[in-house]
């Protein structure tokens, strides 16, 4: 009976249906997750290693000025749209605001079914997005802003389960890609500010039954539990809102985890283990195998949430297994994959950073200027800024090119006032006056110069190969590919731009309907190459723009309202 | 277990329902199954006619807001309505949060005046965007700002959207007062609340 009123109350909408033949669906495998044939994009990040990066080359640096829309859908919603357009030979599957996944034909952009999850009236929504599905089986896999995971039929639409995963009413929800690996499906949770206890969690892929759940923030008896007062565990935040990646060869899935909560450092005396980190967990147990702490009591709100890079690289004339993190914190972090254990390797700065002294050679710990670092009844100026040298924004790796490309904003500083604040579920637990927040931002004439920048990376050297630099900010997620291209939107303008990746020249741009914030992917079709985008400006890139308008004698007004944007080259002849 | 806004809340939601609903949350709370009950001096029924205010985050016996609480100038004044004749307060859904805010009577239209308290207005503080508290103020065009996704309302012109996404009015509360302390007099002008998922 439960069961059925449930349904009743938040059940699947069935938008729109239209029936394919049961055996077109092609079943995403491990294998095929392990190696994804160059015409897919499988997952959030087209591999497990969280690459960003395609093979494909038909466009490539020669010809991409010639790249035109093939089709556009409207998502029908507001906000931040985040999402990749995932691809499974010639279906696409793309999330939105609103709870919702399409599934449309790759190729003629014809919708094949729409899905929508009805949320509790008594929601707040925070961060209303969605950064895409997870495929697996025969099924669609995702997360909703009440902490659900849902599980759909990927050639219907219909609902094959739901659970939830943790309580919306404490501050959980889900903006995560799930992460398919080895039966199971990985989620994590939002809500630092909220004062959630961060967690990463797996399900049965076929019955949606909980087989793990690890916690970022131990408790009192659990290594690292000694890093927080008492019972500050139980809202020390380190949620994990971005999906995490999966090294087959030792099944290790690596996280990134957010600030400790609430913002305030001398709230919560101690190292706060395992906020601002990257973890490595099990993936049949969840048992935590290793982890690095970026840096540790924040106090700046520097998640360090994006997807850990599984990269191979030359350091000293050694390959090392590497794991590789563009952090919110400002620095660049070149970390190795050991196996019980995460090393340290090297670091440095990728934006203007005054907030570290140092950076201890052998542990990677960083030291502190106490005068940048925020208290409670403290007023600090730091840089970068509360959103960080790189926010949850996906960096990507070319193996071609060997380099590492950062979607970053440079030169950007903020001023930060500490207060007291103290807990009750479902509200705000941050320590800092929301006005505050809201026009944190400090602009200086470096800033005003620019902030926004496209950044290659040599590894292996160290060395800044090439850099684009944007008037204001750089909100877009980076894909590249083996057609010598980088490919991003991210600025206030409403461009989707491409780079020749050797050298950073921008070689074609075009105006979308909106902002774009979205996870761009590239498939093939018959012969053909698309790349697709959504565009869909909101949450965090609408919020900085809100602090640079209160602070620059300008004002900039980017629309808003979603939509999938698919390139590709005119036919010949 | 206790499912997010299951059948019996969403009954709750709508004034029609608010007796009902009161009547089912007696009746869990008897054989004490959770959810709002008298027992905890909590429902959700939406404010009406006669109810007073108290401070959101005050606990114990409510003490009624009067119209000194709330200061010129001030960003929104968090509260909840309650029953003057029980004490009962009306916090068992969080969209009954009432937020106050307050303009020198003497620069308010005749028509203005007659929706406040004294210059005191009363709104959702709820966002009828994404459901979020709306908490802050915009000094400079004296606008109700959300901080979630920067929505403004104009407090003066019955809530109307001044700049964001929000997508309707905040829906606003008609005052009065007696004896200085600010009393409600109506309804909601719309439901509160986000928009819905489903859309």
């Amino acid at each position: 009976m439960k069961k059925s009123s449930k349904h009743l109350a938040f059940g699947a909408s069935m938008l729109a249906l239209s029936i394919l033949p049961a055996t077109a669906y092609d079943s995403v495998t491990d294998a095929r997750l392990a190696s994804p044939e160059p015409q897919n994009w499988l997952q959030f990040r087209g591999n497990y290693a969280g690459w960003g990066y395609s093979p494909l080359a038909r466009i490539n640096a020669k010809n991409v000025s010639k790249l035109s829309v093939a089709w556009v859908y409207s998502t029908g919603q507001l906000e931040g749209h985040q999402s990749p357009p995932i691809v499974n030979n010639g279906l696409m599957f793309v999330t939105s605001p609103g709870n919702q996944v399409i599934a449309l034909d790759a190729k003629t952009g014809a919708e094949l079914w729409r899905y929508q999850h009805q949320v509790p009236e008594e929601l707040m929504q925070l961060h209303p997005t969605n950064r895409g599905v997870a495929l697996y089986g025969d099924k669609v896999y995702f997360g909703t802003t009440d902490a659900k995971l849902i599980a759909l039929d990927a050639a219907t639409g219909k609902e094959a389960w739901q659970v939830p995963v943790a309580d919306w009413k404490s501050g959980y929800y889900i903006t995560l890609a799930p992460l398919a690996a080895e039966g199971k499906i990985l989620v994590g949770s939002s809500g630092g500010e909220l004062g959630v206890r961060g967690f990463v969690a797996a399900f049965d892929a076929s019955t949606g039954k909980e087989a793990w759940r690890t916690f970022t923030i131990p408790a009192p008896g659990e290594p690292g539990g000694d890093s927080w007062p008492a019972d500050s565990y139980q809202r020390g935040g380190g949620s994990t809102w971005v999906s995490g990646s999966y090294d087959p060869k030792t099944r290790t899935t690596y996280w990134g985890t957010g600030n400790a909560a609430p913002w305030m450092p001398d709230t919560r005396p101690g190292d706060n283990l395992y906020a601002n980190s990257v973890i490595a967990l099990d993936i049949e147990t969840g048992k935590l195998k290793g982890f690095h702490q970026y840096h540790q009591a924040d106090a700046w709100d520097w998640d360090e949430v994006s997807t850990p890079m599984l990269i191979d690289y030359q350091r000293e004339g050694k390959t090392i297994s590497g794991l590789v993190h563009a952090g919110r914190d400002g620095y660049l972090w070149l970390l190795e994959r050991k196996p019980e254990s995460i090393g340290y390797v090297a670091s440095w700065p990728f934006v203007r950073q005054d907030v570290f002294t140092s950076v201890d050679p052998k542990s990677g710990r960083p030291t502190y200027d106490p005068s940048k670092t925020p208290g409670t009844g403290k007023t600090v100026h730091f840089c970068p800024s509360l959103w960080g040298g790189k926010d949850w924004v996906p960096e990507a790796y070319n193996p071609q090119t060997k380099l590492l490309y950062v979607p970053a904003n440079n030169n950007l500083c903020s001023e930060l006032t500490g207060e007291k604040v103290s807990y009750k579920a479902g509200k705000l637990y941050i320590g800092v006056a929301l006005s505050n927040i809201l026009t944190n931002v400090r602009m200086d004439d470096k800033a005003l110069d620019h902030v926004g920048e496209v950044q290659a990376w040599d590894l292996s050297t160290g060395k800044q190969v090439w850099t684009h630099k944007y008037k204001e900010m750089n909100w877009g997620p980076l894909l590249t590919t083996g057609g010598d291209l980088v490919f991003g939107g991210g600025t206030n303008d409403r461009k989707f731009h491409a780079f020749n990746a050797k050298t950073g020249d921008m070689l074609w741009d075009f105006p979308t309907n909106s902002g774009v914030t979205g996870v761009p992917s590239t498939f093939e079709i018959d012969g053909e190459q698309y790349v697709a985008v959504q565009s869909g400006w909101g949450v965090d890139a609408q919020r900085m723009q809100g602090a640079f308008d209160a602070v620059l004698p300008h004002k900039t007004v980017v629309p808003q309202g979603g939509a999938i944007w698919v390139f590709k080259l005119p036919k010949q002849g | 277990m206790r499912t997010p806004g299951g059948r019996s809340s969403g009954e709750c939601l709508t004034r029609r329902t608010a007796l009902h609903c009161l009547a089912l949350s007696m009746a869990t709370g008897m054989f004490g199954e959770g959810g709002p009950a008298f027992a905890t001096g909590v429902d959700s029924a939406r404010p009406r006619e006669g109810d007073r205010l108290v401070a959101e985050d005050s606990e114990g016996k409510p003490k009624a807001l009067q119209l000194l609480d709330i200061k010129i100038g001030d960003k929104p004044f968090g509260a909840f309505p309650f029953n003057p004749a029980d004490g009962i307060k009306r916090e068992g859904s969080r969209l009954n949060r009432i937020i106050l805010v307050r303009f020198d009577s003497s620069e308010l239209t005749p028509d203005q005046l007659a929706r406040s308290a004294d210059g005191v207005f009363a709104f959702s503080g709820v966002c009828p965007h994404r459901g979020c508290d709306v908490t802050e103020w915009n000094d400079k065009d004296r606008m109700i700002l959300c901080y979630c996704h920067l929505s403004q309302f104009d407090p003066r012109n019955q809530g109307a959207v001044f700049a964001g996404p929000a997508p309707r009015p905040l829906p606003i509360l008609p005052l009065k007062s007696e004896q200085s302390e600010i009393v409600i007099a109506g309804e909601f002008s719309s439901e509160p609340g986000g928009a819905k998922a489903i859309d």
